[in-house]
């Protein structure tokens, strides 16, 4: 019996997604009675860190096909390490990867799979019931899994990552592995910013802009705050603002802990991108705007005028602190 | 080329949610329901666009009862040529992808496309799965899509930016915005698509590993506090203290 979790990294570096992944798996290992088992396929020099939340062994095959992402070299990779440890628990972060990986793992260990879980999971006996945001954040579905093996995709920011003291043994292993069917041409990302589902504060403007020239403001706010910059759907479809940083039901759904609103109306496909967020500020001149509704703090005005003004406030703030 | 389409059918993002007295059933009763946005305007019209470059033979999949014809027609009127329905109510991803993974297995498509992911549930696994049961690679989150021969070159979102991959044909892939433009269907698709093919088969047995136990209905969100738009060190005094956010 053991619990074994995937650790995805970016070129051997780990990201909190990985953190809140050992220490969701290790967890409910604890619960469990048994061991918490970390998989990393790839090289990395930091392997040894993953103990630090709670992994009690750390696994890697450092062989260089796993610079290149195939959901069925990578996944029969995992069954075979899952299979060797008497895994009955998988975790994965819930990102394109994860969740890819997670449908393959299911189909090939007859495993019950839930995918976007927000919290630890009810163990009772065998049965463990899961649960996940669901109808655009409108309702909320707890799933029993009934089978042996279970496998769990966690929503990011839905634990946070807990320090204990390290005992973890590292361990280099080696998996057989098939050519790949799929070739990684290139992998472009945003360089120095924390991605959109991993942020933990988001600053986000829309229409209400006026134009993709008055952009300065938002980027601002969000270095004074070391957050991460989003839009509107309207706003990436007119190109003010790059496609990756829509979030919404079309975009990215995100739950960072404070996400700011800023001249965005909040029509209900936005909502669903973003309504588990843990603290809403919306910012509108509109004092009908559907938005307010679903914020916990509003300001009402002009933006142009309130963003300077936060910003100011947030920069004075982090000095006295 | 032949293409297979997944589709599914989910409540309009705007419909009101309710779940039954003892939290057990979704209440479906005057729930508006549509063809799932991201295998429509994506999955399918990426399809069609690629069938009237290439050739071929676009089929539309679709695992539920009888009520889910009304989408499966909508689908044919945006230009598929034909449909197979498998009769049964859609419980699980699971279960989905393994009935529409036995049809596909008699047949030989060159590349099945879904959505990324459906609108209600957001499990985004379906085609993992089904990728899985057929034993071919599976590309997720297409955000484009060209073909040279039998190669594909696919653009697909990952966090925080693209990832470019090339593919043979078979295989099968997800659709996210960017994929395709989304078609609205014209009288003469709506009149040709009632006479197009719209096979139905009976579902295989398949027993669920995971199932709704029960809903819940999400916390209520207490009111919201407004602030004086010219006095912003309340709000981040209030983010700090109160939010802790910050």
């Amino acid at each position: 019996m053991s619990v074994l979790v995937y650790i995805e990294h970016s070129k051997g570096h780990f990201k909190k997604t990985a953190f809140e992944a050992v220490t969701y798996a290790s967890k409910i290992a604890q619960q469990m009675g048994t061991e918490c088992i970390a998989l990393v396929l790839g090289a990395s020099d930091h392997l040894s860190d993953l103990g630090n939340y709670g992994a009690n062994k750390i696994l890697n095959c450092s062989a260089s096909i796993f610079s290149n992402f195939d959901s069925q070299v990578y996944s029969n990779s995992i069954a075979k390490v899952a299979n060797d440890n008497g895994a009955n628990l998988i975790i994965l972060a819930n990102s394109s990867n994860g969740k890819t990986l997670a449908g393959r793992l299911s189909v090939k260990l007859k495993a019950g799979s839930i995918s976007g879980a927000n919290k630890l999971p009810t163990i009772s006996g065998n049965s463990m019931i899961v649960s996940k945001s669901v109808f655009s954040g409108k309702g909320v579905a707890n799933y029993e899994i009934k089978s042996a093996i279970k496998i769990i995709s966690l929503m990011g920011n839905s634990i946070k990552p807990e320090q204990v003291a390290n005992n973890a043994t590292v361990e280099s292993i080696v998996i057989p592995t098939a050519t790949p069917k799929i070739t990684v041409k290139s992998v472009k990302t945003e360089e120095g910013t924390v991605p959109l589902p991993e942020a933990e504060l988001v600053v986000s403007a829309g229409r209400g802009m006026k134009g993709p020239e008055n952009w300065g403001i938002i980027e601002d706010l969000a270095s004074a705050m070391g957050a991460t910059t989003a839009c509107s759907r309207p706003v990436a479809d007119a190109h003010w603002r790059p496609h990756h940083e829509h979030v919404g039901q079309t975009g990215v759904a995100i739950r960072p802990n404070l996400y700011i609103a800023i001249g965005i109306s909040g029509a209900i496909q936005h909502l669903a991108g973003v309504n588990n967020s843990k603290t809403i500020v919306v910012i509108n001149k509109d004092p009908e705007a559907p938005f307010f509704k679903a914020a916990d703090y509003g300001v009402c005005g002009d933006l142009f005028e309130i963003v300077p003004r936060l910003t100011q406030a947030i920069k004075d703030f982090k000095q006295s602190h | 080329m032949n293409f297979l389409v997944c589709i599914s059918k989910t409540p309009d993002t705007t419909a009101k949610i309710s779940f039954s007295s003892d939290l057990k059933t979704f209440n479906s009763a005057g729930v508006q329901y549509i063809l799932n946005p991201y295998d429509e305007w994506y999955a399918l019209v990426k399809a069609i666009e690629l069938k009237e470059q290439l050739g071929g033979n676009v089929t539309i999949c679709n695992v539920g009862p009888l009520d889910n014809e009304q989408i499966i027609r909508k689908g044919l009127a945006i230009g598929a040529d034909d449909a197979v329905r498998i009769d049964c109510e859609p419980l699980s991803s699971m279960q989905v992808a393994f009935q529409i993974a036995q049809y596909a297995k008699s047949k030989s498509f060159d590349m099945i496309l879904l959505g990324k992911e459906t609108i209600d549930y957001n499990g985004s696994e379906v085609g993992a799965m089904l990728a899985e049961y057929l034993d071919l690679p599976f590309v997720s989150y297409g955000s484009k899509l060209d073909m040279n021969g039998n190669v594909a070159t696919i653009e697909r979102d990952i966090e925080g930016g693209t990832e470019v991959l090339e593919v043979a044909t078979p295989f099968v892939v997800s659709a996210a915005k960017g994929m395709a433009e989304q078609r609205i269907p014209n009288m003469r698709g709506i009149m040709m698509a009632k006479s197009k093919a719209l096979e139905v088969v009976a579902p295989a047995p398949f027993e669920d590993l995971a199932v709704v136990d029960h809903y819940d209905l999400p916390k209520e969100k207490s009111s919201v506090k407004m602030i004086d738009p010219e006095n912003m060190q309340e709000l981040v005094r209030l983010l700090h203290e109160e939010a802790k956010a910050i």
